[in-house]
């Protein structure tokens, strides 16, 4: 074991001194003080894991074995971590992003009872311990514990403001989603031990065990982890709890709800890469999901009037980006699309939560514009942001996305057109969303624009360094045309990815053509912006009711409406069948009908107590000539 | 002589007695009644006592004695003791109630 793996522990066990400590003092605690250790904690969690990078980057990667968390005869699961290139990156973004949303959380959630502040901040720490958790785990099962811990954080934060019933709802909903993808995760493991008896990433991914399943069981699992990813990552079908997650504190959103938590199935599907790769029909319903969860998402946020409503669809859709690169083999690109997302996207929805605090919690687009004079370092941040996640050269979602596209392309050319189709109205509602903001005249109360103001450092800092990043972030993964060895993300996962590489027929594009695709798709999200830029600068309310496909748009496709009907409304319906039939009339009337029967049983039997002693003396003569016969005759 | 009478004999005061508990309502016919039983069962102890000893193999023991011979006068003390007690009881029922039909003593019924 080498040397700077001894340390490798301290980096979830410090959020989680964070979360005890936070936690246990919160009634004591001030805000200064919880609001520091907080921090502290997980920016120690960050130098550390700089340092673990560096080391994996010299080519330390190893499994750091602790001790037997389950231990049954043939069955033996680890707790042990894995340190490898990916897992090293998402410590990197986990923790460096993590800090940033910290420090501006001490800030943003400030007019905070103390008691809540701290209780805040240590189920946010709780948080971040087990995001590292899953991303560290050896195995399938520790995965699964960090994987369950972030779905208990993420309800837990979702319901932070629990006295608002719609906000606790909100919080049921997301949770009882990620149950349901939490089964199938679960079956999937199950699987793997009942065929090869063990769940540690090494030996499952080994070439013995993988001759051992068939294709069959390969594509089960694969299937099946999948249901996992969809309900973690917000897929459809199960992605209707990400946008009723924005409920929760912004900074919550920007952590959980786009940058970390959601990414866990990405995660969990790349580390998979081979399992994957060697299950065609997997490949396939992945890259389609996703796909498809892309479009859908995108639609719905070109009508949304909720500043975080629409960063909300814009994450599920750029997540369903994420799954394609997966379902198309490109899982460099779809990493490195969750780094570029987690900057870019945090960014915007800390800058929203910027303008959110400015407006005094108004949250409504249409009565926000103009900003862009009161508050300009969150407006240049969030320029930066929308340009970022749009694609334009040379921000960090160009390259990412481009790869992803090219990869598309490579496998379907429709795959790419739907893609770049995704990709040009992901431009037009983030400038919507950017033009309706800042753009314009104010629209809002006099009260309200009396208040306006540029928000405290702790806001404005963590918006610039994320800005910073969502610029200059792209620039590990240059494409190969561009500059010769230019994609250094690439390099330094290609360990992780050797496997399926060496499965995975490559499809190189000629280099015109590859400029090509680029060009087009750069060019009809260009166009798009500027005509959304133009269109929502001149935004003016108007009280017209929207009809047809507009309606159908403001109104989510009614997804929520058809699994209330398909899902929600039977489910009711047996339930009051159970209450009002099996509940009262079968369980209620056996047990009163126990009691009945006492009652009645013993009304008879009292005649038998009389106070005759003749009586009694007859029975006990009866009684005893009835034991003579039975000891004389039987 | 044959054990057999004793047995019927001892039978039929015990029925007799049991018939007359369950039958009459007087307490007094009633004790006696009980009284009754409990002699026929001294008659058929000291009946086997006898028969028993007269026999060969229990006459070669070195432990041979008559013991129901003896233990029915205990039996008989102890029933005299009884009899005093329970007629005490029926006086200060008489006193009390005025009667000693047992179907006016249901009162702890209630």
């Amino acid at each position: 074991m080498s040397n700077f793996l001894q340390i490798v522990w301290l980096i979830p066990i410090l959020p989680l001194i964070g979360f005890i400590i936070n936690g246990a003092g919160r009634n004591i605690l001030s805000k200064a003080v919880s609001g520091f250790v907080g921090s502290a904690v997980i920016f120690a969690s960050f130098l550390l894991s700089i340092y673990v990078f560096i080391e994996v980057k010299n080519g330390h990667s190893e499994v750091v074995h602790y001790f037997n968390f389950i231990n049954i005869e043939s069955l033996k699961i680890a707790f042990a971590f894995k340190i490898d290139p990916l897992s090293s990156l998402f410590l990197l973004i986990i923790t460096g992003v993590g800090f940033l949303i910290h420090v501006y959380s001490t800030s943003y959630m400030h007019e905070e009872p103390s008691k809540d502040f701290a209780k805040y901040f240590s189920f946010l720490n709780l948080f971040v311990f087990s995001m590292l958790l899953l991303v560290m785990g050896a195995n399938y099962v520790i995965m699964f514990i960090g994987w369950e811990g972030v779905g208990l954080c993420s309800y837990l934060l979702i319901g932070y403001w629990f006295k608002n019933n719609d906000y606790t709802n909100a919080g049921k909903k997301a949770f009882i989603m990620n149950r349901i993808g939490d089964l199938g995760f679960l079956l999937a493991v199950f699987w793997l031990i009942s065929k090869l008896g063990t769940v540690s990433f090494d030996e499952i991914f080994s070439q013995v065990s993988l001759d051992k399943l068939s294709l069959a069981d390969k594509t089960g699992i694969t299937l099946l982890l999948f249901v996992g990813a969809t309900g973690k990552s917000a897929q459809i079908p199960l992605y209707t709890w990400l946008p009723d997650a924005m409920a929760g504190p912004t900074p919550v959103s920007a952590l959980i709800h786009a940058a970390t938590m959601v990414t866990a199935g990405i995660y969990m599907i790349a580390r998979s890469n081979i399992l994957y790769i060697m299950a065609p029909l997997t490949q396939h319903v992945v890259a389609i999901t996703g796909l498809a969860t892309a479009v859908l998402a995108a639609t719905i946020a070109l009508k949304q009037n909720d500043i975080k409503k629409v960063l909300a669809y814009s994450t599920v859709s750029q997540l369903g980006y994420m799954f394609l690169a997966l379902g198309v083999g490109a899982y460099t690109g779809a990493v490195f699309h969750v780094m570029t997302h987690a900057f870019f996207k945090a960014l915007l929805f800390l800058g929203a939560g910027s303008v959110i605090h400015a407006m005094g919690g108004e949250q409504d687009m249409r009565n926000m514009g103009g900003l862009k004079k009161y508050m300009s370092i969150t407006h240049l941040t969030f320029l930066l942001g929308c340009l970022a996640i749009a694609g334009m050269p040379p921000f960090s979602g160009f390259f990412s996305k481009d790869e992803i596209l090219a990869a598309a392309y490579a496998n379907n050319p429709i795959l790419w057109a739907v893609g770049v189709f995704t990709a040009v109205m992901t431009a037009f509602y983030m400038f919507r969303l950017y033009g309706m903001t800042f753009l314009g005249k104010f629209r809002g109360t006099q009260e309200q624009e009396h208040h306006l103001h540029e928000s405290p450092a702790a806001i404005t800092i963590p918006l610039i360094i994320l800005a910073i990043l969502a610029v200059i972030g792209g620039w590990i993964g240059i494409p190969e045309i561009f500059m010769h060895g230019g994609h250094r993300l690439e390099a330094f996962l290609e360990p992780v990815f050797r496997q399926s590489n060496a499965i995975a027929t490559k499809h190189a594009l000629s280099h015109s053509k590859e400029y090509m695709l680029m060009g087009i798709s750069v060019a009809a999200a260009f166009i798009a912006l500027v005509f959304a830029w133009n269109k929502f600068s001149k935004y003016q309310k108007s009280e017209t009711v929207s009809t047809g496909f507009t309606k159908l748009l403001e109104n989510k496709w009614y997804v929520e409406e058809f699994y209330n009907a398909i899902i929600t409304k039977p489910i009711n319906s047996l339930s009051a069948f159970f209450n009002n039939i099996i509940e009262k009339k079968v369980i209620d009337g056996l047990v009163n009908g126990t009691g009945k029967a006492v009652n009645y049983g013993s009304r008879q039997l009292r005649w038998l107590q009389s106070g005759q002693v003749g009586a009694y003396i007859l029975l006990m003569v009866i009684g005893i000539l009835i034991l003579f016969i039975i000891q004389l005759f039987l | 002589m044959d054990i057999k009478a004793y047995i019927i004999l001892a039978l039929t005061l015990f029925t007799i007695g049991i018939i007359g508990v369950l039958v009459r309502r007087n307490a007094i016919i009633i004790f006696m009644c009980v009284e009754l039983m409990l002699n026929a069962v001294n008659l058929l102890l000291v009946a086997f006592s006898k028969m028993h000893a007269m026999s060969e193999a229990v006459k070669a023991s070195p432990t041979y004695v008559s013991d129901a011979q003896i233990f029915v006068f205990f039996i008989m003390v102890v029933a005299a003791a009884e009899v005093s007690v329970g007629l005490a009881i029926i006086v200060m029922l008489y006193r009390n109630t005025h009667s000693v039909d047992v179907n006016f003593l249901n009162r702890l019924k209630n």
